[in-house]
């Protein structure tokens, strides 16, 4: 039976795609606008690729295809991404 | 993500014990080892003489600097890399590992909030992480774990939960074979048993459940349904049945 | 010292290269299995003059069928021989489409797609396979109905078929488009594009 991942287990095939850690980035989905971690998605499709989808409409989201030389990485479903940059210097007002 | 964090280390085999019949506790020393925080998982890549490699995600039992990491594997029936890593693994034998990695299911002790850990199966390994870490930081945010397992014997971490009974108290709950005497239900945590045994969502707790998908679904959706809110519920799936 | 062997490599004249024999059938998919009620699935083939052909259930039902026992190659490494499925040859669903085009994306419910030249699906090498080892076949395996084509990657073999839209280039479907080979022949070991 094929069970559905979440999204921790992207944490290693995006890390260094990324400048931060794209597990715990939030993001809006392009197709009924939910916003969520990366690690809320669900994910389908290992070994072959991780399938990203949203958790609430199934959109996909990303798909991250690992291979010997590279990564490629597409964001269908992504309207965006938001990078929480607080641990890098003190919070705003 | 730093470039410490994504590139592939070696790590040396140079402890470890038997958790169960089917799993095994494993501990690399790893000389340049970034540290981690409670909860988070590494990369395991083994390579076959011929390049032929496999990877996959084992959470890390221990939080911390040290420049050893601990590692709980359970041998799944088919699998390829888990097999490996329980049975034939000797002391003085190295593996690749990529991390420490993912940062939304992973618990820091500055932390307030009283939170609960749920973990079925093997998915006890990273609360055990994260229970060690709250012991270890002295943190008065209240914590307790409530672990469902299929029979005694398949308890992972027993005797180093009950160490940390003072901090973080572990209710045990089985699916199949309760242990002599147990005069609890037997059978799937049910909303009435989550109910009872799981901080009131009215405490605002933080929720942390890691194990099969299934399982993570069916506890997620009651919690939900008993009044946790969702934002407040951190999951952590893996594959299996 | 432990070496790690990975369970790959056996040196059999039916395994294609890289392919380890497996006895279980692992289940790979995009996305979440979709309900589909019989009452409602329909199959097409769509030409360039639109929609061609189309059967209800009742009707694809109706159609001949055969026994096929093939060995199915997943290009994530595994292989499983003599797999014993029924279904409807692609030579049966094709025999009245008048066509110029020479290409196939085969459409699933679910929204997934791949892509196939035409010449790969006739002549008795493709079906759309309803029954597996003599059951209805599962929803996790791709029921009610899947695509068969043995001879390729099985992730050309789509679960939960639609219908087939001819096109008139080799456009990728869903994971030929992130860089698996647009043919997918497992004795060339053509896994990426």
């Amino acid at each position: 039976m094929m069970r559905p991942l979440d999204g921790n287990v992207l944490a290693g095939p995006v890390s260094g795609l990324f400048a931060f850690d794209a597990t715990s980035t939030r993001a809006q989905c392009d197709g009924c606008g939910d916003v969520a971690m990366i690690a809320q998605a669900m994910v389908y499709g290992e070994p072959m690729g991780y399938v990203v989808r949203c958790r609430l409409c199934d959109s996909v989201l990303l798909v991250v295809v690992e291979r010997a030389r590279h990564r490629l990485l597409s964001m269908p479903g992504v309207r965006w991404l938001r990078v929480d940059t607080q641990d890098d210097g003190p919070a705003g007002p | 993500m730093s470039e410490a964090t994504r590139r592939w280390r070696r790590g040396t085999l140079v402890r470890d014990r038997a958790l169960s019949a089917s799993a095994r506790s494993v501990t690399f020393a790893v000389p340049d080892w970034p540290g981690a925080a409670a909860g988070q998982h590494v990369d395991v890549r083994l390579t076959a003489p011929d390049g032929y490699q496999a990877v996959r995600s084992y959470s890390l039992a221990r939080a911390g600097t040290d420049r050893e990491i601990e590692l709980a594997v359970e041998r799944l029936p088919d699998g390829e890399v888990s097999p490996f890593l329980v049975d034939e693994l000797e002391p003085g034998d190295e593996v690749e590992l990529r991390g420490p990695l993912g940062g939304w299911f992973v618990w820091r002790p500055g932390e307030q909030r009283p939170v609960q850990l749920i973990a079925g199966g093997s998915g006890i390994v990273p609360l055990v992480a994260i229970a060690r870490a709250h012991a270890a930081a002295d943190s008065t945010a209240p914590m307790r774990l409530l672990a469902s397992v299929r029979t005694p014997e398949s308890a992972l971490y027993r005797d180093e939960l009950e160490q940390l009974r003072a901090t973080a108290p572990t209710r045990w709950h089985y699916t199949r074979v309760a242990p002599p005497g147990w005069t609890g239900p037997v059978g799937r945590l049910s909303p009435r048993d989550l109910e009872r045994e799981v901080i009131a969502g009215s405490q605002h707790p933080l929720v942390y459940v890691c194990g099969p998908t299934g399982f993570v679904e069916a506890v997620a959706r009651t919690l939900i349904d008993l009044g946790q809110t969702a934002d407040s519920i951190r999951t952590e799936r893996f594959g299996g049945t | 010292m432990a070496v790690f062997g990975g369970r790959h490599r056996e040196s059999n004249p039916s395994l294609p290269p890289g392919q380890y024999e497996t006895q279980s059938f692992p289940v790979l998919s995009a996305g979440p299995t979709p309900e589909i009620d019989t009452a409602e699935w329909e199959f097409f083939i769509h030409t360039e003059t639109g929609p061609s052909r189309r059967w209800t259930w009742d009707q694809f039902r109706a159609l001949p069928a055969e026994d096929i026992t093939p060995d199915i190659h997943c290009v994530t490494s595994w292989s499983k021989f003599d797999t014993p499925w029924r279904g409807v040859s692609l030579d049966t669903l094709f025999a009245d489409v008048e066509t110029d085009l020479d290409f196939v994306m085969a459409h699933s419910y679910g929204g997934y797609t791949t892509n196939l030249p035409l010449e790969e699906i006739l002549d008795g090498r493709a079906w759309i396979a309803y029954e597996y080892d003599g059951d209805d076949l599962e929803p996790e395996h791709g029921g009610p109905a899947r695509l068969l084509v043995p001879h390729l990657y099985f992730w050309k073999s789509a679960k939960w078929i639609r219908g087939l839209v001819m096109q008139s280039e080799d456009n990728p479907g869903f994971w030929e488009q992130y860089g698996y080979h647009n043919h997918g022949d497992p004795w060339r070991e053509e896994r990426y594009a």
